[in-house]
């Protein structure tokens, strides 16, 4: 039954991914309506076979932008996951490796921003980058840092008194080359866990953000910011909201369930 | 051990919780208690309480430093100055009981009022009026907290209830200054606090104000109107969201509220909707020192590709007025009509035009607007639509209000931008304030010199029937040169308890509670 | 004694910096805060007065010297968008948000617990798998949507709820509770999700160990295998857990505020930030700050005494 329940996570989350990145490829083709084009005397429609998932307060064809708003999630995840990733290798290479005052220094900078709630430091964050897809991620990247940061410097704490990093340092490797040719692979499965979890706060992040109105702003679509417009139309319209926060919650739940899987196949001891 | 380490958390959290509670109930504010129990006391009569839902705290309470039109909104109903703006853009004598104004227009002589008392109990004496317009001028110690006044040369007080006020040059609107807008009337006895317990001399006293909460205020027993105001109590409530507002409606935890447009439907079988022209202009427009803006043509195309009605449609759910120039039907004949049939959409002439201009592939150009209100976005969104077939490519850019007052509206480092400028009762600063290079809140850089000599000419001009040529004369200029795009002027839609009556709608934000009751 | 003595001297670390960080972003911050207040009517005059009155001419470091001056002595400065002390609003906005957190708190411990145990003693059987699944969507979902949702099935629908606005306590308690149940739920949903897994793990953890199997073999029930051996010994772990999901459950609070529009310490967090506030932005920050991270070393310092191995990390 728990083999069976790990396969579960990992088709099923391979499965959602799958379909939202399709998603994303085809809405740079083909999308039924042009994303951006009004057609005011026809707005808030019900859905129905022509506009699938209705229309919004423009009158612009919902699924469409849906779909346009895939890749808005899919630039501003994998922007956050590069940036958070980046960095938090680097410190927390540097931490592990090296250790001492560098790591006290750069660990207890990281507490300090895992301190602040998120969204409180992504408030401030986007305050002075200002709103759109580039800063929003900048933004959320800085918040993934801490998180990988963590994991990357355990992991290096662990491996740097393994033998063939000892056998390494004997003759003569350079740091570095031991670092990032050496250590980083062995621990490369625990990355890619927080790097996939990091993905999914940050579609969370950037949907309440743009809830808040501070982060993708238009004409780009965003599933969060659509959410936004939908909650002025709430008691309405309430099939408006269905769409976006459905496809929200989806992309999430696929990346959680594929870091699930991931997690489990590295360790087997784990049990999700 | 374990368990009880539990056990004692477990404690803790409910004690946190009991604490939170308590404390709670010193600092809750008791109006709800007081409600009830008032309401026990007089349940054959109407309990006259009114709670208003408004959507920011004031600035200040202060009325000299107040500056936003949300704080007046609420706070005239506890100041009066020398006159009083009218529902219909005129004044009428407040404080001051009679004037008169010298022939060259430069010396105005005023007599007060007499038996009117401050909420403190003190008399009004034309001390108070002389410490009033010091105050704002800066002259008696404290920072300068009005330009208005500026062009005053002197106040000479004659006896106990005559005083003159001498101008440097004559201003045919400088009454317009002497209304609890500009120069509230406050007693020199309140002198330092007029922030944390403001008094005046209007229809209802302050009580308390709670950040983001709400502003209490009662009954001024002693007004001097005989038989004002009916209400007892009337509270301001904020409350930012406009959904959640109609909600409160709905389930009588407001009486009065502003309701979106489409949302009228859901409210207007048990609740009244009147409709207010605010007087505000809600407009897109340039920055017109910059090319291609300075170039009429290009306005002009601007101003025919954009598609009000659907702006119109979309954003205020058809709750707006077309207008062509600054000026709103809300002002009475001080409005020129038919301007706003003007710039009918017309895509093959906008194209035209821009290609006179030397643009006949359009240009790539930013809106900047500002995130405080999704009205401007989504305008920002349209225009960005209607922009494209004429070849214009917009980008939009949304920032927060602070950053567009810094950098659009102070700053002036703009292409485009939406925004909607705030009625005034005086139709002189309607159309000179954001538009006469005289003016420093000229934010569209517009530059025009016979707008500019109308507008000098009009404060010279003492007969009612010759100012209003002049400003239909104004509004004339402003549509043809195509000062901006005018869009409308916006109605706001209040959605009120069936029983009460006595609502007054000005063309300036301002909940009028003094002839308000519950029947 | 070592240990605390550290974290304590960590947590004083930790907070210095987290003020200096919300310093840094203010002192890079486009936009003035008196402008900002005052909008488009205001005239440079009394613009200038204002910034002269509130000393916003002085640089921002100086100010910041100034507000840590203050701190010593108790003093959190006054707020520029209200023109009051700040720790005047902070404790008119702190029942609110306080309420809400620990009455998600609360859910969140009577659901996690109980539905930890559930399954952890049901293990490998098929509701297992369900209640799992179940539990990575309530993850999934963003916290404000889950708000609209309620507020659409329940709130409008069910006459005890109010969907926005809050009422005191002292007015009533029903009114309270009417107004504060559902932005509770909204922020409890997904952290039961996440919290019951913790304990489920941990006791299955703990039923794997020797001591469990020693005991079971005596032919002790096991309903005292369970709660009055493994539960004890698994609290180590699940105390940490609730330690951990109180910043997450003040971070919840800012978000379902506005949902719900309960007049908080997140919506003042919010308006504070937009009105480029910085008095009040530093006390909200810090208030905070402080409290999840005070949390956080209580709970480090109880993990500690039940534990001692841990001061060895």
């Amino acid at each position: 039954m728990r083999k069976y329940a790990k396969n579960i996570n990992l088709i099923l989350g391979s499965l959602i991914l799958f379909v939202f990145l399709g998603m994303m490829v085809v809405s740079f083709f083909y999308t039924p309506y042009d994303v951006n084009s009004m057609d005011i005397p026809n707005k808030l429609q019900e859905p129905s076979s022509k506009h699938i998932f209705g229309t919004d307060e423009f009158g612009r064809d919902i699924f469409s932008r849906i779909l346009k708003g895939s890749q808005t999630a899919f630039i501003v995840g994998a922007l956050t996951v590069t940036i958070g990733v980046f960095f938090g290798v680097l410190i927390g290479g540097i931490a592990g490796y090296v250790g001492g005052w560098i790591d006290e220094i750069f660990m207890r900078f990281m507490d300090a921003l895992m301190a602040f709630p998120g969204i409180i430091l992504a408030l401030m964050l986007v305050a002075v980058f200002g709103p759109g897809i580039i800063n929003t991620s900048i933004a959320l990247g800085i918040i993934a840092i801490p998180s990988i940061a963590r994991v990357t410097r355990s992991g290096f704490v662990q491996q740097k008194e393994a033998e063939y990093v000892t056998a390494s340092k004997l003759i003569g490797v350079q740091s570095y080359k031991i670092m990032f040719k050496h250590i980083l692979p062995n621990i490369s499965s625990q990355i890619i866990v927080a790097a996939s979890i990091a993905f999914a706060i940050a579609m969370l992040a950037e949907a309440a953000l743009s809830y808040l109105g501070l982060g993708v702003q238009p004409p780009d679509p965003s599933w969060g910011r659509m959410l936004k417009d939908a909650q002025a139309y709430l008691i309405a319209s309430p099939w408006y909201t269905y769409a976006p926060g459905g496809a929200i919650t989806l992309l999430v739940l696929g990346l959680y369930l594929l870091s699930n899987a991931i997690r489990d196949m590295m360790d087997p001891r784990s049990n999700s | 051990m374990l368990k009880r380490k539990f056990w004692l958390t477990i404690v803790l959290v409910l004690v946190v919780l009991f604490i939170s509670a308590c404390s709670n109930a010193d600092e809750g504010n008791t109006t709800g208690s007081k409600d009830e129990a008032e309401a026990t006391a007089g349940a054959a009569d109407q309990v006259q309480d009114i709670r208003v839902r408004v959507n920011d705290d004031p600035d200040f309470l202060d009325p000299h430093r107040a500056t936003a039109s949300i704080s007046f909104q609420m706070i005239l109903n506890m100041f009066e100055g020398l006159f009083i703006p009218q529902t219909d853009g005129s004044l009428t004598e407040g404080l001051a009981d009679s004037y008169e104004v010298s022939e060259d227009g430069l010396t105005y002589t005023f007599s007060i009022r007499q038996g009117v008392t401050f909420h403190n109990g003190k008399p009004l004496t034309i001390d108070d009026v002389v410490y009033t317009f010091e105050r704002l001028m800066g002259l008696n110690g404290g920072e300068k907290l009005s330009g208005n006044f500026d062009n005053l040369d002197s106040i000479d007080v004659l006896d106990d209830t005559t005083f003159v006020m001498t101008l440097k040059e004559a201003n045919s609107n400088f009454l317009y200054s002497l209304t609890a807008l500009q120069s509230a009337i406050v007693p020199q006895s309140n002198d330092g606090k007029h922030n944390d317990n403001p008094i005046g001399t209007g229809p209802f006293a302050f009580v308390n104000y709670s950040p983001g909460a709400n502003l209490e205020l009662k009954k001024n027993e002693d007004y001097w109107e005989d038989g004002l105001p009916y209400l007892d109590n009337v509270t301001f409530v904020f409350q930012s969201d406009d959904q959640a507002a109609v909600m409160n409606l709905i389930a009588g935890e407001v009486d009065v509220t502003g309701v979106p447009g489409h949302r009228v439907s859901e409210v207007e079988d048990s609740f009244n909707i009147s409709h207010q022209n605010n007087n505000s202009t809600l407009i897109i427009t340039f920055n017109q020192e910059k090319e291609p803006f300075n170039d009429v043509n290009v306005r002009q195309a601007i101003n025919l590709s954009i598609n009000k009605q659907d702006i119109i449609d979309s954003v205020f759910s058809g709750y707006a007025t077309p207008i062509g120039s600054n000026m709103s039907p809300a002002m009475g004949d001080y409005y020129l009509d038919g301007l706003q049939d003007v710039y009918q959409r017309d895509v093959e002439k906008a194209k035209q035009l821009l290609a006179e201009a030397g643009y006949p592939d359009g240009f790539k150009t930013k809106i900047t607007v500002s995130s405080h209100n999704d009205i401007y976005s989504s305008i920002g969104q349209i225009a960005v639509e209607n922009l494209k077939e004429i070849g214009i490519d917009v980008e939009i850019e949304v920032v927060e209000w602070g950053i567009w007052l810094e950098r659009v509206y102070f700053g002036r480092d703009y292409e485009m931008t939406t925004i909607d400028l705030t009625g005034r009762p005086s139709a002189y600063e309607i159309l000179n304030d954001y538009i006469s290079t005289n003016d420093a809140e000229n934010f569209f850089l517009f530059d025009n010199e016979e707008f500019d000599q109308v507008m000098a000419d009009v404060l010279k001009e003492t007969e009612r029937e010759k100012q209003i040529d002049y400003y239909h004369r104004a509004q004339e200029i402003l549509n043809e040169e195509s000062a901006a795009v005018y869009i409308a002027d916006y109605q706001i839609l209040w959605g009120s308890k069936q029983d009460i009556s006595g609502l007054k709608s000005y063309p300036f934000w301002f909940h009028d509670m003094k002839e308000v009751k519950f029947d | 004694m070592f240990y605390i003595i550290r974290r304590l001297l960590l947590l004083v670390v930790t907070i210095a910096l987290v003020s200096i960080i919300t310093f840094a972003v203010f002192q890079i911050l486009p936009g003035d805060p008196v402008r900002t207040m005052l909008g488009t009517e205001a005239d440079e005059t009394q613009i200038e007065s204002l910034r002269n009155e509130l000393g916003l001419n002085r640089p921002l470091h100086e100010q910041y010297v100034d507000w840590i001056k203050g701190l010593f002595t108790g003093d959190l400065g006054n707020s520029i968008r209200f023109s009051m002390p700040v720790s005047t609003l902070l404790m008119e906005r702190l029942p609110v948000t306080l309420s809400v957190a620990s009455m998600a708190l609360i859910i969140v411990v009577l659901v996690a617990l109980p539905l930890g145990i559930f399954v952890a003693k049901r293990q490998k059987k098929f509701s297992d798998v369900v209640l799992s699944s179940v539990t990575q969507l309530g993850m999934a979902i963003p916290s404000f949507w889950l708000g609209m949702i309620l507020i659409l099935y329940i709130g409008m629908n069910v006459d005890f709820f109010k969907i926005s606005g809050y009422i005191p306590w002292s007015e009533s308690i029903k009114g309270a509770l009417s107004t504060l149940i559902l932005p509770a739920l909204t922020i409890a949903i997904p952290q039961i999700a996440v919290k019951f897994r913790y304990v489920r793990t941990s006791i299955l953890e703990q039923m794997q160990l020797d001591y469990v199997r020693t005991i079971r073999s005596k032919g002790l029930p096991e309903k005292i295998v369970v709660y009055k051996h493994i539960l004890k010994n698994a609290l180590i772990p699940i105390l940490t857990i609730f330690g951990l999901i109180t910043a997450e459950v003040v971070a919840g609070t800012i978000i379902v505020e506005q949902v719900f529009a309960l007049p908080g310490i997140g919506q003042l967090l919010i308006t504070s930030i937009s009105y480029r506030d910085f008095p009040l932005v530093q006390g909200i920050v810090m208030y905070i700050t402080i409290t999840v991270v005070f949390i956080n070393f209580v709970v480090d310092i109880l993990y500690s005494v039940i534990d001692p191995r841990i001061r060895l990390r």
